[in-house]
């Protein structure tokens, strides 16, 4: 057993000159290519009872966050397109105004007291997650002169094998700054990119309640190929 | 089969943490061992596994995420011990996990792997994750590790935790330049 190799251009180069902070943080050397052992091979088994879900960031007991209330909803696949059963799937965005509820964030826009901005959701057995959010605010950041970040909402994913960690972003369809942004662009291949755009679904939008988006997330698959000696 | 045909999908593309990301941090989790966690009461040698994480200027990542994977004390994978682990570097740029020292993770063949974790870097600044090992100075089985003698002998030294007072191993990790850490591709 052993992981499909990553498909050319489908994933960011850790050196992009675009994005600043990629300058002093990219190593020089490549990364050293190593046959899966049973570390690889194995994974965190991320249990509901070990991290308890938390599918609604708008609303709870006692409070309701500003905002254009939304639905996103998708598969987790892998490669093979086998759904992803038990995958744990934690976002986390800025509030309505684009500022996040994180000491470390200078923009000057207004804080909501009641959005965290965090959650956590597991796929069922088709492979679908859900949860119920306000749609984030694009905010400024320092990468170059009048920087802006698109619309998004961090996902981060554990699959099945070591190798299905995954950590991205979910973008929105239409918006502006798209064309703009170095860390969306990094994806070298653009269908590659344009799948990290999630689409309005009608089918997902609930009524007299929000519009809901889909997303769906691809794991790195398993090649039934002979485990090699690397030495 | 060919691998198009295994692949009729392709892997969504990695983003950055960016600097945010301790929306999901829960500080807890750094401690493995901890009294309400999955691993309380877990036999085996308690140990902390620490270390420094500087960039290409040698300044120390103060944002980053750290996550560790790790077998039980008896070289397993089979679920009784959770060996997943996350920490957030502090502002000198230090992890810290309490663990269990893991024990010799079978290799191919009869072989064995030495004792060893995975530790995984996500930050502002990483497009997708960075990937490396920690070993512990002194172990036999360092000698024969199947991916230890995959990197080149100048270099090993990089994943080799030393000790650091009773039960505490340190690590220091240099993303970019001199004495620049090995990072894996699996
Ligand atoms: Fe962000």
């Amino acid at each position: 057993m052993s992981y499909a190799p990553i498909a050319p251009g489908s994933q960011p180069p850790l050196d992009a000159p675009a994005y600043g902070s990629t300058h002093r943080r990219h190593p020089k050397q490549a990364p050293i290519r190593i046959a899966p052992t049973l570390t690889e091979l194995a994974a965190p088994r991320m249990t509901e009872a070990l991290y308890p879900s938390s599918a609604n960031l708008a609303k709870g007991p006692g409070w309701e966050a500003q905002g254009e209330r939304i639905i996103v909803a998708g598969r987790v696949l892998d490669e093979a397109g086998r759904p992803l059963r038990g995958a744990m799937v934690e976002v986390w965005q800025a509030n309505a105004a684009g500022r996040y509820n994180h000491e470390r964030d200078q923009h000057d826009a207004p804080l909501d007291p009641n959005f965290k901005g965090e959650g956590r959701v597991f796929t069922d057995a088709e492979g679908w997650y859900r949860y119920t959010t306000i749609r984030p605010g694009a905010y400024p950041w320092r990468n170059h002169h009048n920087a802006w970040r698109p619309v998004h909402i961090h996902y981060s994913l554990f699959g099945q094998g070591f190798a299905q960690r995954l950590i991205t972003q979910m973008y929105f369809p239409g918006d502006p700054l798209l064309p703009l942004d170095p860390i969306f662009n990094c994806v070298p291949d653009e269908a590659a990119r344009n799948r990290l755009i999630a689409r309005f679904d009608l089918d997902i939008t609930q009524p007299d309640y929000a519009l809901g988006y889909r997303f769906d997330i691809v794991l790195r698959g398993r090649q039934a190929t002979p485990m090699e000696n690397p030495a | 089969m060919s691998a198009a045909g295994d692949r009729p999908l392709i892997a969504t593309a990695s983003q950055t943490s960016g600097p945010f990301w301790h929306l999901i941090d829960v500080p807890a989790w750094a401690d493995l061992l901890r009294g309400d966690g999955p691993n309380a009461g877990m036999e085996g040698e308690r140990i902390i596994l620490l270390g420094r994480i500087t960039d290409g200027d040698g300044v120390p990542c103060s944002d980053m995420m750290v996550e560790l994977w790790q077998a039980d004390p008896g070289g397993k994978y089979d679920g009784a011990f959770h060996g997943f682990g996350r920490c957030a570097t502090d502002a000198n740029g230090e992890y810290r996990f309490t663990t269990l020292k893991p024990g010799p993770v079978r290799a191919a063949g009869n072989a064995f792997q030495a004792p060893h974790a995975t530790l995984t870097l996500f930050a502002r600044g990483l497009l997708s994750q960075l990937v490396t090992r920690l070993y512990f100075a002194g172990e036999a089985l360092n000698e024969q590790d199947p991916v230890l003698n995959t990197v080149p002998a100048a270099r090993r030294g990089t994943l080799i935790a030393r000790p650091e007072g009773p039960g505490t191993w340190r690590l220091d990790i240099r993303l970019q330049g001199e004495g620049e850490t090995v990072f894996l591709e699996v």
